[in-house]
């Protein structure tokens, strides 16, 4: 935090906004909004999914122009109306979805933007990168193409590209959501030397740790309003621990401690009850791009919750689908209930009770398209009272759906809303209540509190719980080690498409999976 | 049957092949712009059909190839500014504005033909050819490949020229980037629709020009629906393409041959029905998917409209 000791001096901002509101069909998702950004500090704006922090990066980058109020660039009133003229005022933004063409290689990508009549100029584009890499000591590939670069690679492509641009403020849109935790912390240790040099930094998150690792000044947002700002003098005071009870204060003015710690579960397995899901010798072959299965057996007794702990990619969807029946297992039995259901199909399973949640909301999961109403039925098509012979029923869909709207808190301006327009979280709200729906014995959750912001997180550990204490068998699979820790009655650890043991979740539990994760025995 | 390879017919064949072939590579190269650029351009064979009509008027009454040359690559620009404003800035449906533009100009330029001439169709006199010193006495490839009218040489140069522009050019990089990334090149500053549609305006003057030669150079003069596909013929050579001008060149040619053996098997009397050997251009397309269609790769925006800030 260097540069704070002469904080007494009168910076003025580079950039502020003054009760900038925007509208969209159905929402306000900058409610007259007050943002005062200056050079040498890293600006943290913190709020959950649909806080409106896209929305206000829009308007900074020049994509979305605000419905009233407005923004200042040094001290001067000035509409941001093109990407364009964000840049020549030096707002650069490297978005959360990344802003590079794939096909182009990383020069090509830094050279785009120059006037159309001149040649890319290549070699003063080199000198000036070597320049600037060796000061923020990254390295970066130019003749790579996109493509074959690694998001954190990409990441920091766009980074030199705002660079190269001249930029006073760097716009960082949820940059950590696709990095590994070593990416997160270059990252964190990038933006300081950034900042050291008299950038500002607005960097975005929904991560109450980041923002208080890596924040000079927080200003958390909620619904569309700024609830609160955390100046760097008070930061600066405060532990981490005290920052983030304060955060989580102005988040949901309830809590005090780390909302997500951990909490024993309750058993609720019965020891003696007959397994609901047994699986033995399931084996899937590996194909190109992705590790088979190898001979795995569990079985899940009811009101059981079985985690499946391990590094992302190691199977864990293989499983879950060939499971569901979504993919062919080469050999292995599934018995559900006692009864074999492996050579049955997709449709049939669901039937018996099989259900899976996929971690793949948007594209297996729902129909984008589809409203809301229809979402819940996906699987049904055909099934009475929903269709008659062959006919719609909407007012027995609608009714129905309206129900589940009620029961599951789906927040939808309407059913006929399509779903893709809805947050994250509510999303998966639709899919827990069409995979939990009557008749459900067995339920595999993949991911099932990826991507989702804390209120939605929590709701949806719960409904796990609520699944588990109902006699449900339950297959949680996740890559977040808390999340197991805190639910699960057992966790099995897998590796390389297989199980590499299984532990109860015990005192001791965390050490057990963590060895057995790295390679070690329990 | 002696006839079909002595020397004068095999080099009539590739002199009809290289007539053929250059409306089908003028519409190849200009589709390859706008479907860099992201812009699917089904409206192409209406915008020959303009610039072989207006082409074929403008040097009818100038007596001037080169005016019609102009007019007809003004006539398809015409036609692309409209789909320019439909298609690229208020971003309605690419397919169904291109195939409402082909069958306007379909009837349009028939319509308007009729109104002209009536039932008659004047000749152009025959084109100058421009004779390579040299390379013209080689024996069969010389009479075949160099005498012809100097917008010929032209046009295999521009395949050059689209070359190093799509390679080397600040304005290339532009393109490709409409077209597969648009939105990272709207945030790095350049205007996304200016540059779709600089695309397509280019497509529209190649079409013309190509649709002109076609009525001015290869037939002599023109008919309704003198263009027979060759459009879409450009739509498949430019997907087939990979965005390489010279692949363009190469299957243009292909086609070429097809089309001019078609005319050179009805001459020399070969005893197969004429149906089937029309059929001839249209089976080596079908040759032509099955073999490499699913090499065909596009950009991941062709079709798309751009809307900043659409979610």
């Amino acid at each position: 935090m260097s540069g704070f000791s002469s904080s007494s001096v009168d910076r003025r901002d580079i950039v502020a906004l003054e009760g900038v509101t925007k509208r969209f069909p159905g929402i306000v998702a900058n409610d007259s909004v007050d943002l005062s950004i200056r050079p040498g500090e890293v600006h943290v704006l913190l709020g959950e999914n649909g806080a409106g922090k896209s929305t206000l990066i829009g308007m900074l980058s020049g994509l979305q122009q605000p419905d009233e109020g407005r923004i200042l660039v040094d001290g001067k009133p000035t509409p941001i109306t093109s990407p364009r003229l964000a840049l020549a005022l030096g707002i650069g933004t490297v978005f959360q979805h990344m802003m590079l063409v794939p096909t182009l290689t990383v020069a090509e990508n830094l050279l785009l933007g120059g006037p159309w009549w001149q040649r890319p100029r290549t070699e003063e584009l080199a000198a000036r990168v070597a320049e600037i890499t060796s000061t923020l000591s990254i390295t970066v590939k130019l003749h790579a193409k996109v493509s074959e670069l690694s998001l954190g690679e990409q990441q920091q492509v766009e980074i030199l590209r705002a660079m190269l641009r001249n930029s006073r403020l760097l716009i960082l849109d949820e940059s950590t959501s696709m990095l590994t935790p070593k990416g997160i912390d270059e990252l964190g240790a990038l933006m300081r030397r950034l900042v050291e040099q008299g950038l500002a930094i607005v960097f975005i998150t929904h991560k109450l740790k980041e923002a208080a690792a890596f924040g000079d000044r927080i200003s958390v947002l909620k619904l569309g309003r700024k609830v609160g700002e955390i100046p760097p003098e008070r930061l600066r005071a405060l532990g981490e621990q005290e920052i983030v009870s304060e955060i989580v204060e102005l988040m949901f003015g309830k809590q005090k401690d780390d909302p997500e710690a951990v909490e024993r579960p309750v058993r609720t397995a019965r020891a003696g009850a007959a397994p609901l899901l047994q699986v033995e010798d399931l084996t899937v072959a590996p194909t190109d791009n992705a590790p088979g299965l190898s001979s795995i057996s569990f079985d899940i007794r009811p009101g059981e919750i079985l985690g499946i702990a391990g590094i992302d990619g190691n199977g864990q969807k293989q499983l879950a689908e060939a499971l569901a029946g979504q993919r062919i297992a080469t050999c292995g039995s599934v018995r559900l209930d006692g009864a074999a259901i492996e050579t049955l199909s997709v449709g049939e399973r669901r039937r018996r009770g099989l259900r899976y949640l996929t971690d793949d909301r948007l594209g297996e999961g729902t129909v984008g398209t589809f409203p809301v109403s229809m979402n819940f039925f996906l699987k049904q098509v055909g099934a009475a009272p929903f269709w008659r012979n062959g006919v719609e029923q909407r007012a027995e869909i609608d009714k129905r759906a309206a129900q589940l709207v009620r029961e599951y808190d789906v927040r939808t301006p309407s059913l006929k809303t399509p779903v893709a327009r809805l947050s994250g979280g509510n999303i998966q709200k639709v899919l827990l209540a069409r995979e939990l729906a009557e008749g459900a014995k067995v339920v595999i959750f993949n991911k099932p509190t990826y991507g989702l912001d804390l209120a939605n997180t929590l709701a949806s550990r719960q409904r796990i719980r609520d699944t588990a204490a109902r006699g449900l068998a339950v297959l949680l699979i996740s890559t977040d080690l808390e999340e197991l820790l805190g639910m699960c009655d057992r966790i099995a650890v897998i590796a390389n498409g297989a199980l590499v043991g299984t532990v109860e979740n015990a005192d001791d539990a965390r050490t057990k999976v963590g060895r057995l994760m790295i390679g070690l025995a329990a | 049957m002696t006839g079909l390879f002595s020397e004068v017919f095999l080099s009539a064949l590739l002199f009809g092949a290289v007539t053929a072939a250059i409306p089908l590579l003028l519409a190849g190269l200009g589709e390859q712009i706008s479907e860099k650029a992201g812009v699917l351009n089904i409206g192409i064979e209406g915008m020959m059909l303009a610039g072989a009509y207006l082409g074929f008027v403008g040097a009818f009454y100038s007596g001037s190839l080169w005016l019609g040359f102009l007019t007809g690559a003004a006539g398809g620009a015409a036609v692309a500014v409209v789909m320019a404003l439909l298609c690229v800035r208020i971003g309605l449906n690419q397919i169904v504005i291109g195939i409402a533009l082909t069958l306007g100009l379909e009837g349009l330029t028939a319509l308007l033909h009729h109104f002209q001439f009536s039932r008659s169709y004047p000749r152009l006199p025959a084109a100058d050819a421009t004779v390579i010193p040299l390379l013209s006495d080689i024996p069969v490839i010389g009479p075949a490949f160099f005498k012809h009218h100097l917008i010929v040489y032209l046009a295999v140069a521009l395949v050059f020229g689209m070359g190093y522009i799509y390679r080397r050019t600040q304005l290339g990089l532009n393109l490709q980037a409409a077209g597969d990334k648009p939105a990272a090149l709207d945030v790095a500053g350049i205007d996304v629709v200016r540059t779709r549609t600089i695309a397509v305006l280019t497509t529209g003057a190649l079409a013309g020009l190509g649709g002109a030669y076609l009525a001015n150079v290869g037939a002599g003069l023109f008919i309704p629906f003198i263009t027979n596909g060759a459009g879409f013929l450009g739509i498949v050579l430019a997907m087939l393409a990979r965005g390489r001008p010279i692949w363009v060149l190469f299957g243009a040619l292909l086609f070429g041959v097809c089309l001019s053996l078609t005319t050179a098997m009805q001459v020399a009397g070969i005893n197969i029905p004429t149906d089937i050997i029309q059929m001839l251009p249209f089976l080596a397309v079908m040759i032509m998917l099955v073999l490499f269609g699913r090499r065909a790769s596009l950009p991941a925006a062709l079709g798309i409209p751009y809307e900043r800030g659409a979610r």
